[in-house]
């Protein structure tokens, strides 16, 4: 257990922590601003790898290639968005079609094989695991800091839009909203699209970090997600009120996921065993709230009597 | 300026649950009607109040607002003609954004919702001289979150919202009945002072029998899914509560159980 070994390992974690943060941001749109619970990312973050890895190598410029991907994502959510809204399916419900109707869209698009490898080698790609340790303006934690800057001053335009407070308003309230005028169901779907392009997004991202897109490189994200929020939540809900900060604090709330990871795998934890400990201790998460409201009650019963 | 033709609702038709909410309501109103409307338990108020709001598609019948046929339209296309204030304070703002934000949404209402900012510093000045004319305070606590104010601030607040535009229709379901007794009729003169200043065309419903006399020009009682007794004018404004309870004997052909119909 040598402490330089873990060390050496940090900047990966971090810049995997950041692309995962992309996806976190996503899934804060649906979870958190609109008050659903979207399946969809695990499928949509491998549609845009696998978008990006076989445009790329197709020999498209790397930018096109996440630009597509990220349309493709929205076309995911679109899926899911029509599922819910136009067919009256539950969301979470939604968002399982989709997701496994992308296993089988996500072979296809890497022409039936489960992974595609992507080689820095030989194309020009914007990120790179290789240079995680490197100084300068190719080391991916910088380029990745940018993009995560960029992309929450987008959201933090919107969001501050006619169109963004009216999205807001469709999660905080629907009747609500209705009353006011507003198409909760187009938002729903417009919000389910964002998100998800957000997560291909990350998905062209992590696929041209790793070197590879796999079939399944999204299972669990969902969680992973969540947890990026929650811990995000957790760590700075009171001092982060502003909504671009809360949005930073989602991809920070990733970063220090990443680096806990690191930690355990350091003290010896199987691999394998990770997606348990991080269900475990998202559930613990997600727990917490309901468990602190009962012994309030309980308190509160006690002290009436 | 609302025509109500012969509209019927039930719900869950076919099972044990079914229940016709109503079963044949016609009610007309004039431009710049404020009409009171009351009825015990069951009788169909907030479903009628909920058929013209377009909440849920109606069995039969028609409604008109100001000339449109509106029948067929959803419910947030039909918000345009509309200012609604509901029973429930948190129904009617959205309690994670602000005071200011709720506002601009109201403003908006009607409108295409683009990429512009969504709140001008011109119509902040607005929003602030017309929370102050509310007497809460809330001018001074704009950036406030909604889900900080009391029931009774955030009725005051909706009413406003509702009335930011002048609405061709202001629909009020109970708006006092979750209040205290003195926000009640802090929140009841308001609406009063509100609908005297803009004359929108006014449906108010109350569980209060006096309040349904003393307010508005024309009073509406339902029973069973239908208008039972419909008095205008001067003859209203003679109304007191023990002829009304005879109107509603003799309309509704059974003993008025006045407690009932105070209390529900």
């Amino acid at each position: 257990m040598e402490i330089v070994k873990l060390l050496n390992a940090m900047p990966s974690a971090v810049a995997q922590g950041l692309i995962w943060g992309l996806m976190a941001i996503g899934v804060y749109i649906t979870y958190r601003v609109l008050e659903v619970s979207d399946l969809t990312v695990d499928g949509s973050i491998a549609t845009g790898g696998a978008v990006a890895a076989v445009l790329i190598i197709g020999g498209w410029n790397v930018w096109s290639a996440m630009l597509a991907a990220f349309v493709v994502g929205m076309l995911t959510g679109l899926a899911t968005g029509l599922f819910h809204t136009l067919c009256g399916i539950p969301a979470i419900l939604s968002g399982i079609l989709t997701q496994l109707a992308l296993y089988s869209i996500n072979l296809r698009i890497l022409g039936n094989k489960a992974n595609v490898a992507l080689s820095v080698n030989k194309y020009d790609l914007l990120i790179t695991s290789r240079n995680a340790r490197t100084l300068g303006f190719e080391n991916p934690t910088l380029i990745l800091v940018l993009f995560t800057v960029a992309l929450i001053l987008v959201l933090y335009w919107f969001f501050g839009t006619e169109l963004g407070c009216s999205l807001l308003a469709t999660g905080a309230n629907r009747s609500m909203a209705r009353a006011q005028g507003i198409n909760t169901n187009t938002n729903v779907v417009l919000g389910l699209m964002l998100s998800n392009g957000i997560v291909a997004l990350a998905g062209a991202l992590l696929a041209q970090f790793q070197g590879f897109a796999d079939v399944s490189m999204g299972r669990g994200a969902i969680v992973i997600g969540l947890a990026a929020v929650i811990i995000g939540e957790v760590v700075f809900s009171r001092i982060f009120r502003n909504f671009g900060l809360k949005l930073l604090a989602v991809s920070i709330g990733a970063i220090l996921y990443y680096m806990v990871i690191q930690v355990v795998l350091w003290l010896g934890l199987n691999t394998n065993d990770l997606k348990l400990l991080t269900a475990l201790v998202v559930a613990l998460f997600l727990a917490t709230p309901h468990w602190r409201a009962q012994y309030l009650a309980r308190k509160k019963k006690k002290e009436g009597v | 300026m609302l025509h109500i033709h012969h509209i019927a609702k039930t719900f869950n038709p076919g099972t044990i649950t079914e229940k016709t909410a109503l079963a044949d309501v016609e009610l007309h109103l004039a431009p710049g009607d404020f009409v009171t409307v009351i009825g015990g338990n069951g009788a169909g108020k907030s479903t009628m109040l909920n058929a013209v709001a377009g909440v849920f598609p109606i069995d039969r019948g028609s409604i008109e607002i100001g000339g449109v046929d509106v029948t067929n339209l959803p419910e947030y296309r039909r918000a345009q003609y509309l200012g609604r204030v509901f029973q429930d304070p948190m129904t009617g703002t959205a309690a994670t954004m602000n005071i200011e934000e709720n506002m601009a949404l109201a403003m908006r209402r009607g409108q295409r919702r683009g990429l512009r900012w969504g709140i001008s510093s011109m119509e902040r000045e607005m929003y602030r001289e017309q929370l102050s004319k509310l007497g809460l305070g809330l001018e001074s606590r704009m950036q406030s979150k909604v889900g900080l104010l009391s029931g009774g601030q955030r009725q005051a607040l909706t009413l406003l919202m509702a009335t930011l535009r002048t609405p061709k229709l202001l629909l009020l379901d109970e708006h006092t009945a979750a209040l205290d007794p003195k926000t009640a009729d802090k929140v009841l003169s308001l609406s009063n002072q509100i609908i005297r200043e803009q004359h929108p065309t006014t449906l108010m419903i109350t569980h209060n029998m006096q309040d349904a006399i003393d307010y508005g020009n024309r009073l509406v009682m339902m029973h069973e899914g239908r208008v039972v007794v419909d008095v205008a004018g001067e003859e209203k404004k003679k109304l007191t509560r023990a002829d009304l309870m005879g109107l509603f004997e003799k309309a509704a052909g059974e003993q008025l159980n006045s407690d009932k119909l105070l209390l529900s």
